[in-house]
């Protein structure tokens, strides 16, 4: 219901949501709190938090970084809900997806992740390399514990796939405006406004662009495209991986560079 | 999508899968890349022309078919022949040849011309620059920084054929992080591009695509035996890593039910160490480049890095297929430790004059060791699967390292 409630609401203000992401735990248990604080009062509408993993082939060298770091802290999975049922009591409307890579959620049996992902309070759970062609290994547990399960919509998808998507995403559908893997390297670019309709007209979730998205002019991009939201993921990642040594300093940028993109993705439609 | 009746065990892929093992568990925008080359695969099944070019390729500059060799004196006794299967004299030094040289001629089909591959100690980095030289296919390799450092010959071998070898420096630097480089790479290029695993582990098609590329090992071996025996072996012994030499030369027997199917792990320093590459006999289930399969990893999920002397083996995963034998009985797995394999590459050397791979010596160590143990008269089949060459220097500072201790 929580992003159902903020997507009818930013539709109604013609504002795009603003999504940050970032690796939970990173760089410490204590400094990713402080982290979230900072982009919920920089404007974050939603927040889409990831668990570290030894072999994050969807990512990109920045989000790999940061998914060092915990691992290299011995920061388990346990700790990761934990911390998110922290963030949960602090921010009660506060939309909040996971994401994750298939083998964590199996390892210690899929119902039993759900049921943790229920109890701290997660809205909705992506796994990165799950197609919607193997969602059902997870998706029947998810329905179980309430959780949400979100695929991605990649820009060449075909019509069979992307109606498949769109029947079985919930809470919002994560669209992609080219290939490849998360990061700034390569930039977002408008999305198609077919691709787009067609998930519409298959009567998919609200439409959130993620992978490339880095600066305010991707939003107004978005906007003109027709998604619904935007993520940045290894925007904010990066400058954790530049400042983690100096706390004040990370914690400052990261706030400044979410509270342009929020204004950014508020305004798109002016 | 599958149901496994546990009474009669499936020993063929049904779709992307066998038994529950296999699958495509990769990002999303993979997908359309392997749904391409499935059906590229299976049309080639049925395209007599792109069969008679792979086997003229074989044939005439591979080398097969290769010869069955019986051994003089290596672990034979009264009652135990042993044969060799002599993959190490296919061009490249190992069977990798054979699927690399399918898998090039395929990506043309397909028309791509540039080729990624990953590869751990060389080998299958060496038979991707061969193919992409001899066929004009522009090739880069993913190698862990750390293989680099320690294979420079292999390194040197590919760049003198074309490649270009881009190091790997995210992760732990090794084998699965390049495997995970070159999945990202494909992410972004699968238009132009075709990833050449080296094994018979990833996503569907990948295994059942090794498979068929490499049972031609095991089709051989079921002729040349009966030839010179006048019946099926009693038990074919085979290394596994991914397992792309081990199911190749199994598939022909599967079903078979007289001929006993062994698997052989690098057990490191020993199962009960925590530097082994014993993935089926010491992992779990788990979801592992694009496969549920079995793998090394911690209670919570996170993959661990493997050991084995040998480069070849070191791979904290296997092929879905090999787990689904094992699950159902019909092939047994067992380890063999640093030691008893660097013991077998030596005795060898010495009793047949012919230098094996460290892979495929943990092969020949388990062979020897059920010669041992026979109490029947016994024709046993060793995938001799590479030549030792490239484990020379290695071995070499290992025996005068013990010398000096």
């Amino acid at each position: 219901m929580r992003y159902q409630n903020l997507f009818t609401k930013k539709q109604a203000d013609k504002e795009l949501a603003y999504i940050p992401f970032v690796v939970i735990g990173d760089p410490t248990a204590e400094l990713s709190l402080h982290i979230i604080d900072v982009l919920v009062d920089n404007g974050a509408d939603a927040l889409e938090l990831g668990f570290a993993f030894s072999d994050p082939v969807a990512d990109g060298p920045v989000i790999q970084q940061a998914s060092l770091r915990p691992l290299a802290n011995q920061f388990s999975v346990k700790q990761g809900f934990e911390l998110i049922r922290q963030v949960r009591d602090k921010y009660p409307q506060l939309p909040m997806g996971l994401l994750t890579y298939a083998n964590l959620v199996f390892a210690q049996g899929i119902d039993n992740f759900y049921h943790q992902a229920q109890v701290c309070g997660l809205d909705s759970v992506l796994i990165a390399d799950c197609p919607v062609q193997e969602g059902k290994l997870f998706t029947e547990s998810a329905i179980q514990y309430n959780i949400q399960s979100v695929f991605i919509a990649p820009p060449d998808a075909d019509d069979e796939t992307l109606q498949l998507i769109a029947e079985n995403t919930q809470g919002y559908t994560y669209v992609l405006s080219r290939k490849g893997i998360t990061g700034t390297e390569v930039a977002a670019s408008q999305a198609n406004s077919d691709f787009l309709q067609k998930l519409r007209a298959f009567g998919s979730a609200p439409l959130v662009q993620g992978f490339g998205i880095s600066e305010p002019e991707h939003a107004y991009q978005a906007a003109a495209a027709g998604v619904d939201g935007i993520i940045t993921g290894s925007a904010i990642v990066k400058l954790i991986n530049q400042h983690y040594n100096k706390p004040d300093l990370m914690l400052e940028q990261v706030g400044q560079y979410a509270k342009t993109m929020a204004q950014a993705a508020h305004q798109a439609h002016d | 999508m599958n149901t496994t009746n546990q009474s009669q065990p499936i020993f063929d892929y049904d779709g992307a899968y066998i038994g529950q093992y296999g699958g495509q568990f990769v990002p999303q925008i993979l997908m359309p890349a392997l749904q391409q080359l499935g059906q590229a695969f299976e049309d080639s099944l049925q395209d007599k022309d792109f069969q008679e070019e792979l086997s003229q390729l074989l044939n005439q500059y591979a080398g097969r078919p290769t010869p069955l060799t019986e051994c003089t004196s290596f672990g034979v006794n009264n009652k135990v022949r042993i044969f060799l299967k002599r993959e190490d004299l296919l061009h490249g030094g190992a069977h990798k040849t054979n699927q690399v040289l399918a898998q090039a001629l395929l990506a043309k089909r397909m028309g791509k011309n540039r080729i990624i591959a990953e590869t751990g100690a060389g080998q299958h980095g060496v038979a991707t620059a061969l193919a992409c030289a001899l066929l004009g296919l522009d090739a880069t390799i993913y190698m862990g920084k750390k293989d680099i450092d320690r294979q420079a010959p292999n390194v040197f071998r590919m760049q003198l054929m074309g490649a270009k070898v881009v190091p790997v420096d995210n992760g732990s630097g090794s084998l699965k992080d390049a495997i995970n480089e070159a999945l990202r790479d494909w992410a972004a290029s699968y238009d132009t591009t075709h990833y050449l695993l080296g094994t018979a582990a990833g996503p569907h098609p990948f295994p059942k695509m090794v498979k068929a590329y490499q049972k031609i090992i095991g089709e051989e071996v079921k002729q040349q035996i009966q030839q010179m025996i006048g019946k099926l072996p009693d038990a074919v012994v085979a290394c596994v890593g991914g397992g792309s030499n081990a199911i190749g030369i199994f598939a022909d027997f599967i079903k078979e039910p007289s001929v006993q199917l062994i698997g052989v792990e690098p057990a490191g320093h020993g199962l009960d160490s925590d530097a082994h590459g014993a993935t089926l006999l010491k992992g779990s289930e788990g979801i592992i480049h694009g496969a549920r399969t079995q793998t090394l990893q911690t209670e919570e999920g996170q993959i661990v890095e493997s050991h084995s002397v040998s480069a070849g083996l070191d791979y904290p995963a296997v092929g879905p297929e090999h787990v689904h034998l094992m699950k159902t009985g019909r092939a047994q797995y067992v380890g063999i430790t640093d030691q008893e394999a660097l013991e077998a590459f030596q005795e060898l050397s010495r009793c047949e004059g012919i230098i094996p791979a460290l892979e495929s010596s943990h092969a020949l160590a388990y062979a020897k060791k059920l010669a041992q143990e026979a109490q029947q008269p016994m024709n046993i089949i060793v995938n001799l699967s590479g030549r030792g060459d490239k484990d020379l220097s290695h071995v070499m500072a290992i025996i005068q390292n013990k010398a000096v201790n």
